[in-house]
């Protein structure tokens, strides 16, 4: 795996000229997204409609209320077209609310709540409680390199089972699983975005690079 | 904030401002009971706000507006998924207390409340639950965020139904950044002076551009439209209090209000969710409301 350009400075991962990376704005702090992205490159279109996801390469799924964001993606047409993207191998990362839309199964889900799909592994909403439980802290990631990750958990989901397509990319000391990966798809409890922290970001786009190659 | 390694770090300012940027984009509802809170939750909303009486009420009914009943919050808290504010007076730093233990998600220290000191907000820094305060100008959100506000609302009159304050508000206050980031470093000393705010906090904001905390707009809010014209001024999100619940039909308004927020700035659908919602809130004008009774001219 070619992780050497990781993390060592703003110029470290080319992206490829006309790559475009979607960011989903139904709702979250998609912008925050979109500007990690930007700075390291790319393209970014906000997407809140079907036709939108036919010229990107790659969606990021931000964080914000995952119900909200089910709800609106279904109401607008969003979230079939979506779903057999994912299927169909687009790069999608996504980050606490993401994670669980990218979740095949959601725990304590609000009542009908839908995800998208694609990730093997059982999502527990909430798992930590109220906000005043949320935090953060510093977390080994080994295929990011050998500098911790400061990530900021925030009302924060975790992975409660990853089934045998998902690898667990981080846990917290408890061994309770906070970030996962399946081919062309990522996902994190935590939010990288509002950290300044743009590793992940980086390893998503070398999926889409490889896509397009 | 002190950054720490590895150990776990709860309560700083990073995680109670984030909790906020997470709800950008989205509509807060004003909820007095359980089950309006499921109607608030099944429409979209990306928080509920529990209260005992919603603005309009409280206006019309006067009294003295006190924080919630515990089992009014346990019940709404029990009752949804989504994140649980709750308001407590202005200064009332025990009402804050209390709900910090209740567990709410975010505490309001409110307007719409009576206040309870009449000279000091709450040291919002002593405490690990994040706090969205009011303010109608940027000096005032200034003075919030130094006392550790993790989240600015720009007030409008509440319970009112007339957007023009929350217009007013949020007008100023963007108005205001933009001026500050024209200034040489000279004059943001002046500047600082005469928002009676901290320099620091002034001169990050000439050079962002924004606040440091996210901005969300209420007061007065009532239409899809009213809600889509906060989020072109420029607002982070929007809440909504007496608005829905005093209206015909508060569950197609309230999802028609969070279709009107993420697509605010295309017309068509704008257009099409304002269509057959019903009876609006009769609401009231702001021009005609006494000055005593003005609630955004509480806290200073």
């Amino acid at each position: 795996m070619t992780i050497l350009s990781v993390g060592t400075g703003p110029t470290a991962t080319a992206v490829p000229a006309g790559l475009r990376v979607g960011v989903l704005a139904l709702q979250g702090d998609f912008r925050e997204h979109a500007q990690v992205l930007r700075e390291l490159g790319a393209s970014v279109d906000l997407v809140r409609r079907p036709e939108e996801l036919d010229q990107i390469d790659g969606l990021v799924i931000p964080g914000g209320e995952s119900s909200v964001m089910d709800k609106l993606a279904r109401t607008f047409g969003l979230a079939v077209p979506l779903r057999a993207a994912i299927r169909g191998g687009l790069p999608v990362y996504g980050t606490c609310a993401g994670l669980i839309m990218l979740a095949d199964t959601i725990l304590d889900g609000m009542n009908g709540q839908q995800s998208l799909g694609g990730l093997d592994i059982s999502v527990r909403r909430n798992a930590f409680g109220s906000q005043t439980a949320s935090f953060e802290t510093d977390l080994d990631i080994p295929v990011l390199g050998e500098q911790p990750v400061h990530a900021v958990f925030i009302r924060a989901p975790v992975v409660e089972t990853v089934g045998p397509r998902a690898t667990a990319l981080a846990t917290l000391d408890d061994g309770r699983c906070v970030a996962v990966e399946q081919g062309n798809l990522l996902g994190t409890s935590f939010h990288p975005e509002i950290t300044g922290e743009d590793r992940f970001h980086r390893y998503f786009l070398q999926k889409l690079s490889r896509r397009r190659r | 904030m002190t950054e720490s390694n590895s150990a776990e770090q709860f309560g700083s300012s990073r995680v109670k401002r984030g909790l906020a940027e997470m709800l950008k984009g989205g509509v807060i509802m004003d909820v007095v009971t359980a089950a309006q809170a499921r109607i608030a939750e099944d429409a979209g909303a990306v928080a509920v706000m529990a209260l005992e009486r919603v603005p309009a009420d409280i206006r019309s009914q006067g009294g003295v507006a006190r924080m919630s009943d515990p089992d009014l919050i346990d019940s709404i808290i029990a009752e949804v998924n989504i994140p649980v504010m709750a308001k407590a007076r202005i200064g009332h730093f025990v009402e804050a207390q209390i709900l910090e233990v209740l567990g709410v998600d975010y505490i309001d220290e409110s307007e719409v409340l009576s206040p309870a000191d009449y000279k000091n907000h709450i040291d919002k820094w002593n405490f690990t639950i994040p706090f969205v305060c009011g303010a109608t100008n940027l000096g005032e959100a200034l003075r919030r965020i130094n006392e550790g506000a993790a989240m600015i609302r720009s007030k409008g009159e509440a319970g009112t139904g007339d957007v023009s304050e929350a217009t007013k508000h949020i007008r100023t206050i963007n108005g205001e950044i933009k001026r500050l980031t024209s200034m040489s470093r000279d004059e943001l000393y002046v500047a600082a002076k005469e928002l009676q705010a901290p320099y620091e906090l002034v001169a990050e904001i000439a050079s962002t551009g924004k606040l440091p905390v996210v901005l969300f707009t209420a007061g007065g809010v009532a239409t899809p439209a009213d809600a889509a014209m906060m989020m072109q001024l420029g607002a982070d999100g929007v809440f909504v209090g007496s608005g829905i619940f005093k209206s015909g039909n508060p569950e197609q308004r309230a999802a028609a209000i969070v279709k009107a927020v993420t697509f605010y700035d295309d017309a068509k659908v704008i257009a099409e969710v304002s269509r057959g919602l019903g009876e609006a809130m009769v609401g009231i004008n702001v021009s005609d409301i006494p000055a005593p009774h003005l609630l955004s001219t509480r806290g200073w």
